[in-house]
């Protein structure tokens, strides 16, 4: 097969669990706040209202798209595609099992992170494009959330390159494997030394990906929708899709990280590699009801105090997480 | 060893495939959607009320203080991963050696703090 053609056909692969991931999160989006609220959530189209997102997809493909006459034509278009083409190429470096990967890069982490970067770009242009006040608080929050948690984000996950050695995805989960004491899986989860750092990766990574409590951007409690105000019909899908997207991705990067990626422990080898993909995604989805039970139950943080956790907290915890860890890895390693 | 240009040509393909994958949905929303515009839908949402001033402002400089800092701080954790990455294969001078870099970061950070660069106002 040529590699054009192969590389065409894994676009569509990772487009087609985009897509999936944004009709299932939604749905499981709304059940889950529907019952942290004591209700039901959508209950009316198809079975418990399983039908519901699917429907709302159409009904974006067919709703108006209004652009406001004040808007800046060009940036109003362009900002979609800015904000969901790299949150696709975000899917391009997970290892869904060890032989699932779509690019097996060695900077795989890296990669991950950078691309994932370029989100905020795209969230700042859409706001600043919409000629609206709201959307352009909610733009500048977004660059400025993007500025302060890249660096602890990255900070963070230092650490486990450290012990595992690599940027490789599919390596640090390989680091993964084997028992301490011959039983508990070598999770770096489990590891009681990783834990300040798992929790500054939690932390960050909502923040990076404008989850509750950290959702600033869009606030729509104060600033109606944010970015988001001006945009109607298939722009706003675009934007929203990959928001949910990037949640899926923030997920499978920490259970790829921390968690041991595509692997359950105690079973046969040959039975991880067969199943690898489905515990995988299984594993994220994990991740994001997580994220789900923190957005049904935690007040928005405010701007300045995130601001200052994570230039004054988190970033000089995790430089001390990294010393220790290269102390501990080389004195006791 | 695995093909580099390979996986280069797959990404390349993700950007490109991509926006053509957006443009593609916009048109068939386009298509699908019936049109019709007037005054009040075109103009600027900002709860009913009339917008007032240009939206385009210019922003305090606090905030370019803090992108300054993140491009410093940014571009110095991008440094540690390499170092991270071959970690195990070094002897204990490569501790020292970041040890002395952590240093300096931690360093540039107080002072930064010290001068109120972190407040946010």
């Amino acid at each position: 097969m040529s590699p054009v053609l192969s590389a065409v056909l894994k676009f569509f692969a990772a487009l087609g669990i985009m897509l999936v991931n944004g009709v299932v999160m939604i749905y499981m989006l709304r059940k889950v706040l529907g019952h942290l609220h004591i209700r039901l959530g959508p209950m009316h189209v198809g079975w418990k209202g399983t039908m519901q997102t699917l429907m709302d997809v159409l009904k974006l493909l067919t709703k108006e798209d209004v652009t406001p006459r004040a808007v800046d034509r060009w940036l109003f278009r362009i900002a979609p595609a800015v904000v969901f083409v790299p949150s696709l190429m975000a899917y391009a470096a997970l290892p869904f099992s060890n032989t699932w990967r779509i690019v097996d890069l060695d900077t795989g982490l890296l990669y991950t992170f950078a691309v994932l970067s370029l989100v905020p770009i795209g969230i700042l242009m859409a706001g600043w494009a919409s000629a609206n006040k709201w959307s352009l608080l909610g733009g500048m929050r977004a660059a400025a959330q993007q500025i302060a948690y890249e660096v602890p984000l990255l900070l963070s996950v230092l650490p486990v390159v450290l012990v595992a050695g690599t940027m490789n995805l599919g390596g640090i989960v390989e680091a993964q494997q084997g028992y301490w004491l011959g039983f508990i899986p070598g999770w770096f989860a489990l590891n009681p030394l990783m834990w300040p750092t798992l929790l500054v990766f939690m932390i960050a990574g909502l923040v990076e990906i404008n989850q509750t409590p950290f959702d600033m951007s869009e606030g729509e409690s104060e600033i109606v929708a944010g970015f988001a105000t001006e945009y109607s019909a298939m722009k706003f899908g675009l934007l929203f899709l990959s928001e949910f997207s990037n949640q899926f991705i923030m997920s499978a990067l920490g259970v790829t990280l921390f968690f041991g990626g595509w692997t359950l422990p105690w079973i046969p080898a040959e039975m991880n590699h067969a199943f690898g993909p489905v515990i995988f995604i299984a594993k994220a989805y994990i991740g994001i009801a997580v994220m789900m039970w923190i957005r049904g139950t935690f007040p928005r943080v405010r701007i300045d105090q995130l601001m200052e956790l994570g230039w004054k907290r988190l970033i000089p915890v995790s430089l001390v997480l990294i010393m220790l860890t290269g102390l501990f890895v080389k004195v006791v390693g | 060893m695995h093909s580099v240009s390979a996986d280069h040509v797959v990404l390349a393909t993700f950007i490109f495939v991509g926006v053509f994958f957006v443009i593609a949905t916009l048109s068939a929303s386009h298509l699908l959607a019936r049109s019709k515009h007037d005054e009040a839908k075109l103009s600027t949402y900002e709860c009913g009320s009339e917008p007032v001033g240009p939206p385009w402002v210019q922003f305090r400089v606090g905030y370019y203080v803090y992108a300054l800092l993140f491009v410093v701080f940014d571009i110095e954790t991008v440094f540690l991963y390499p170092w991270a990455a071959a970690f195990g294969q070094m002897g204990i001078f490569i501790v020292v050696e970041m040890f002395v870099f952590i240093g300096i970061l931690a360093a540039g950070l107080a002072y930064a703090w010290k001068e109120g660069a972190l407040r946010w106002r």
